[in-house]
């Protein structure tokens, strides 16, 4: 896997591609021309944990696309994810796909798009956007993946390999579903959390000394999860409440990407997390009441964005 | 009759304006905020809006300065309660002290301060526009009654009969926990909702799926009042459904809602926190009271963080 597209420049669209770059040819896909040409330019400069500064090919024309990719990282939101799809359908025949979305049914959109062979990707990594051509590398945690459709664990493995090799974090599992669930149960709790509360992913979220601390709806939101993910036959890989309790330990602050879609009044992920975790959740028959309440309060919060 | 008002924002002032037009009541009304207490001894206490009343209470931001009277009626947000009766319990000694704050747990702490008390709920409404005038939004009853067998009901029944011949209707009942739950149980329903979302009362409740949840949270809500033998004097979905009409208070923002649009400190410990914590005495779960509860607290918390 030599020839690399990167679809999706935010900052885990940044930072695999800046790694990448170091050894392989990576094209990046942006949205806004201006971004394509400032990393043409400039080269896509990695601060934080990493520093150096890539030089790579950039586009915001999904037509120019190299042919002959192998490897298609699909980075975009989920929200951009289906009309990304959509103009890849019928091109890169070459290559396998790979999603990285938050939430569930992000191989679903591209499946029903292509015969791409899949893979799966959660990523635990974070980084924060400096400007077009500029982004800070702060959590340095793994990427995980696993096969989706027609590919093995050794094609996931090859995967991680390539972005281990470029100095991030990777890991190949052969089934990627108790993964993907830890991190949908710890997104869809602490996501709306922050993003109703405006409250980073700080110490509050694991507090459970008061009667009306954070901590304790945090907990009661992660049994929720939990008893959908057993329902749906999956043990988890991780423990949601300890990955919240580690994260918050860390100290990091974290600004959640849909706490800042939020005050920036944008659409959020919500359907693809917290909606695929309420959908699964009736579909099994399990009750989650404090899912739904938190679901419809940040459905609402985007509806009142038109006041 | 010599009446105290203690805590004189705007529900405060609709009581002490009101009565202070009455030959038979002599009106103190305290408050901290000075300029106000100056512009009501200078210029007298003026309401506009649902009535046009220009009343002259004695006003003090001086808690010593308070004679003993018969009668306090504490109107502060609630978080206020336990500053505002420890500095001036002393007036009430002889006297009776009754509340017309929002939320649960009022009667308990005037109670901490002084021999007897009357629980109360009041539904008028309004704003402080400028120091010594105040906006009458809504026109509303007021209900009274004892908070324990130290007041008599003939007791209630003279200050609900001073209020009412003052201009604002007051009944008073031998068990005001029905009103006052009725009250609660719509406010901590629908307000933290406005203020968590951002929408106003009527789109809050042209959501079905977001009415669902209101309606979650006062099905909690009335289980806790169920629990404690009070019966409710009406439905507060009813009280929901005719708020959302577009002449009454569709485009209402919650009071909540401003609260935390201007990042002040809200009154969700004494609303969702209280059905919590009469909850948990009565055996009742309140999973939906308990998750707003803490949504607003982790709101509140955020204003702090740099």
């Amino acid at each position: 896997m030599n020839r690399i597209v990167v679809a999706g420049a935010g900052s885990i669209g940044s930072l695999l591609a800046g790694h990448l770059a170091r050894v392989a040819e990576v094209t990046v896909l942006t949205r806004r021309e201006e971004h394509a040409t400032a990393l043409r330019e400039n080269g896509l400069r990695v601060s934080g944990r990493s520093d150096f500064t890539s030089q790579l090919a950039a586009t915001a024309d999904p037509f120019r696309l190299p042919e002959d990719t192998e490897l298609a990282i699909l980075a975009c939101k989920g929200t951009d994810l289906e009309p990304l799809a959509a103009t890849l359908e019928g091109r890169l025949p070459n290559a396998t796909v790979m999603t990285i979305q938050n939430g569930l049914g992000a191989e679903e959109v591209v499946a029903a798009h292509g015969d791409w062979p899949l893979l799966s990707a959660v990523t635990f990594m974070s980084g924060t956007r400096h400007g077009d051509d500029h982004v800070e590398y702060v959590l340095d945690t793994a990427t995980w993946i696993g096969p989706f459709r027609e590919t093995t664990e050794a094609d996931a493995r090859e995967a991680a390999e390539l972005i281990e090799s470029g100095g991030l974090k990777a890991e190949a599992f052969h089934d990627l579903r108790p993964a993907q669930w830890s991190k949908l149960v710890f997104n869809a709790t602490v996501n709306g959390v922050a993003a109703l509360t405006s409250l980073p992913h700080d110490f509050h979220f694991a507090q459970t000394e008061r009667l009306s601390d954070l901590g304790h709806l945090v907990h009661d939101l992660v049994d929720e999860g939990r008893a959908v993910a057993q329902a749906a036959g999956v043990q988890m890989h991780d423990d949601p409440w300890e990955m919240n309790v580690l994260a918050t330990e860390r100290g990091d602050r974290h600004f959640p990407s849909m706490l800042e879609d939020v005050e920036a009044r944008r659409p959020t992920e919500l359907e693809s997390i917290n909606g695929a975790l309420v959908r699964e959740a009736r579909a099994r028959g399990v009750p989650v009441p404090l899912h739904e309440a938190l679901y419809r309060l940040v459905k609402a919060r985007e509806a009142s964005y038109s006041e | 009759m010599r009446i105290c008002v203690v805590g004189c924002g705007a529900v405060g002032s609709l009581f002490a304006a009101n009565l202070a037009c009455l030959d038979d009541v002599e009106v103190w009304a305290f408050d901290l905020n000075e300029l106000h207490v100056a512009a009501i001894n200078r210029d007298g206490l003026r309401l506009t809006g649902a009535g046009e009343v220009v009343g002259r209470p004695r006003a003090t931001a001086d808690p010593s300065a308070i004679p003993p009277c018969d009668f306090g009626i504490v109107a502060t947000k609630a978080m206020h309660t336990e500053s505002a009766i420890a500095a001036t319990a002393h007036a009430f000694a002889d006297g009776i002290v009754a509340t017309v704050q929002n939320g649960l747990g009022n009667e308990e702490t005037l109670a901490k301060h002084v021999e007897r008390v009357i629980r109360g709920t009041t539904f008028p409404a309004g704003k402080l526009l400028e120091p010594g005038h105040v906006q009458w939004d809504v026109q509303g009853d007021t209900t009274f009654g004892p908070y324990d067998d130290r007041v008599a009901l003939a007791e209630v029944e003279e200050l609900a009969d001073a209020c009412t011949r003052a201009g604002m209707p007051t009944h008073a009942v031998a068990d005001a926990r029905g009103p006052q739950w009725r009250k609660v149980i719509f406010n901590a329903s629908t307000n933290p909702i406005g203020a968590l979302t951002g929408l106003t009362h009527g789109r809050v409740c042209e959501r079905p799926a977001l009415r669902r949840l209101v309606s979650g949270l006062v099905d909690e809500g009335k289980a806790v009042a169920a629990a404690q033998g009070i019966e409710l004097d009406a439905d507060p979905e009813a009280l929901i459904d005719h708020a959302a009409r577009p002449e009454v208070a569709y485009d209402h923002k919650a009071s909540m809602l401003q609260d935390v649009e201007a990042q002040r400190a809200t009154e969700v410990d004494y609303l969702n926190g209280g059905i919590v914590h009469f909850g948990l005495e009565t055996g009742v779960a309140t999973p939906l009271h308990e998750s707003i509860w803490a949504l607003i607290k982790g709101m509140e918390a955020s204003w702090t963080q740099s």
